[in-house]
């Protein structure tokens, strides 16, 4: 399923995230090359924020995760690091932007502050006056206005636009390895999106930093990653390269996200294609292929998990794979 | 037409008398908390001179990003405040300035939609109460009768009368809420973003239900989005908002294929589509095309 599993800055293998009953995560292994853009899509529930969280070590209260997680240079597996660890691998090595920048910032501390703060924590800069200096400069790369005074200002003076992109800041401070955007966009309006994508891409080429890029909006991945992880009730269901997975899918899922993605595209009676049902609670997926119950192809065969098909470009797990030529 | 003297014929056409909702020069002004004893307080005009007509039968979208006054134009639609100048008639009847006991009809003949179904359902009523609620609040008697009918008509089973809220996932609450918009056989369903908080698979879900039973019930929809495509989808006219003002109006697909406003090119030129995507447009091209808009 890697695409360059060499030279790799982060590799996942057997990523289960569950409760004591409960799987909720399964079986998940993907690997990053350095600089590449993955995307990681799927409807809500389908566990990509989980899987997220569990990499950077911040998964809920009795939410426990298993499996490895390695990252390069870093020497010990990320599942069950002691909390020490994670702390220096977390906002440096590894850092994420959250979607709901209001929530994710302190409200009762200057934005700037928290921006020298995670430089302080991981060392990168020895003082406060020169973590200052970089916190001018940084603002100044991600396009704040008036990078001078913004640094004073508190989260609920600015718009969404601009925390969000103070959240890049805080993420890029300390040139991380590997940037975790969990849906960034998806509280903005389309036109500060399209600004905030682009920040959010010139900001990984500057800094070399992989890119793991969540969210269900189809096109947003297909404008910013170069491949895509393809997640369905906790499990990895394709992956391969964008234009490839988006032109000619192969899982049934897949075909149906995009299916209902083009909203250009509809019947005669102007209907647009959906997936039939909606995405169960966590638990109530079916055994065997977690989609068989919402799948037009779905046959006896697939109460058995089918197992991954296919190479490491692009691969899928489905007994009845989508033809070559698409739908 | 009087409020009373509509009849729910499916495929309603869309007459040249007079329109539905006829807003005139509508404007807005809110007063902002004063900030210091010695300046006056600030004030923000939320809506400088709106006007616009929505025939019956009319799948009407609004569209405009946060700021833009959307949220404001469709309180004053609903009757939930009082615009600062100018007039909303529905159905030929003065809406502004009339008080809440002389609403009634049209609390009856328009229904709400709203963006998020969590906020909007309570969570301590039955699936059956909140459905009924409108009902009740209308006096009208067999009820049992209508939610049946109405929780068949969204798509929802049976059994579902008795859960509540919390019990369903983000597609089937937007359904409840939509089943208690129907309720009382309104004229005009407003939605106000009925579908952003959902996933792409279960938005499709949703605009098409709501198309068809705009359809086969015969309603006026008012629709409100920031999402350009989605209102293409649903309506056949679209006004853009843009400060406070309407920027451009006309057939959905005239906007779409012929945007004449610079920020009209701008929210189309923002919108990230697979087809674009998939010819190569990236992330770069996408935000230059939207600050090169920009300028007129």
């Amino acid at each position: 399923m890697s695409s360059a599993a060499g030279n790799a800055v982060l590799t996942v293998a057997g990523l289960s995230v569950g409760v004591r009953d409960l799987r909720l995560v399964t079986d998940v292994s993907f690997s990053l090359g350095p600089g590449e853009r993955v995307g990681l899509i799927g409807e809500s529930g389908s566990g990509k924020s989980l899987t997220a969280l569990s990499l950077m070590g911040l998964l809920p209260e009795g939410l426990r995760a298993a499996g490895s997680v390695r990252m390069a240079a870093v020497d010990h597996d990320l599942v069950d690091a002691s909390e020490r660890d994670m702390t220096r691998v977390r906002g440096d090595r590894m850092a994420m932007v959250f979607q709901e920048p209001m929530t994710a910032l302190n409200p009762l501390m200057r934005v700037g502050d928290q921006v020298a703060e995670v430089m302080l924590l991981h060392d990168t800069q020895p003082d406060r006056r020169s973590a200052r200096a970089a916190v001018t400069e940084l603002f100044q790369r991600v396009h704040l206005p008036d990078p001078e005074r913004m640094p004073g200002s508190y989260p609920h003076q600015l718009s969404g636009g601009q925390r969000q992109r103070i959240m890049l800041a805080i993420a890029l401070a300390n040139n991380p390895s590997v940037l975790i955007c969990d849906e960034p966009t998806t509280a903005l309006d389309v036109t500060v999106q399209a600004l905030m994508l682009e920040e959010i891409l010139a900001g990984v080429e500057r800094e070399g930093s992989a890119l793991l890029f969540i969210t269900h909006d189809l096109p947003v991945v297909a404008m910013v990653c170069q491949r895509v992880l393809v997640m369905y009730g906790g499990r990895l269901v394709e992956s391969g390269p964008v234009r490839e997975v988006f032109t000619s899918p192969r899982h049934p899922y897949t075909a149906g996200l995009l299916a209902s993605s083009r909203f250009e595209e509809s019947d005669t009676a102007g209907r647009l294609p959906t997936i039939s049902g909606s995405v169960p609670a966590a638990g109530h997926f079916p055994a065997g292929c977690p989609f068989r119950d919402r799948c037009p192809a779905a046959t006896e065969e697939c109460a058995e998990w089918p197992g991954w098909t296919g190479g490491a470009a692009h691969g899928f797990a489905c007994w009845h794979p989508v033809g070559r030529t698409g739908q | 037409m009087t409020a009373e003297g509509r009849s729910t014929v499916a495929g309603a056409t869309t007459d040249g008398g007079q329109p539905l909702i006829s807003v005139r020069d509508l404007q807005r002004v809110y007063t902002m908390p004063r900030t210091s004893l010695r300046r006056p307080p600030t004030r923000v005009t939320a809506l400088r001179g709106v006007s616009f007509d929505v025939r019956k039968g009319q799948r009407f979208g609004i569209v405009g990003e946060s700021g833009s006054g959307k949220s404001t134009l469709l309180r004053l639609l609903c009757a939930l405040d009082q615009p600062t100048a100018g007039s909303i008639r529905f159905a030929g009847l003065q809406i502004t300035g009339r008080k809440e006991r002389e609403l009634r009809f049209l609390r009856k003949e328009l229904q709400i939609v709203f963006q998020d179904p969590m906020g909007s359902l309570n969570p301590r009523m039955r699936v059956r109460d909140i459905i009924c609620e409108p009902l009740v609040a209308q006096r009208q008697p067999d009820r049992q009768e209508r939610l049946d009918e109405l929780l068949a008509v969204v798509g929802l089973p049976s059994d579902a009368a008795a859960r509540f809220p919390h019990q369903f996932s983000g597609g089937q609450r937007q359904r409840i809420a939509i089943a208690r918009a129907l309720a009382p056989r309104p004229s005009v369903l407003v939605a106000d973003e009925p579908v952003s908080a959902l996933d792409v698979s279960v938005q499709a879900q949703i605009l098409n239900l709501l198309a068809d039973l705009v359809e086969r019930f015969g309603i006026t929809l008012v629709f409100v989005s920031h999402d350009l495509s989605v209102v293409r989808h649903v309506c056949d006219t679209v006004a853009v908002l843009h400060e406070g003002q309407i920027v451009e109006t006309g057939p959905t697909e005239r906007i779409h294929t012929a945007p004449q406003h610079p920020y009209t090119r701008r929210l189309i030129a923002a919108v990230p589509t697979l087809e674009r995507a998939l010819a190569g447009i990236g992330a770069a091209e996408l935000a230059h095309d939207v600050s090169s808009a920009e300028e007129p």
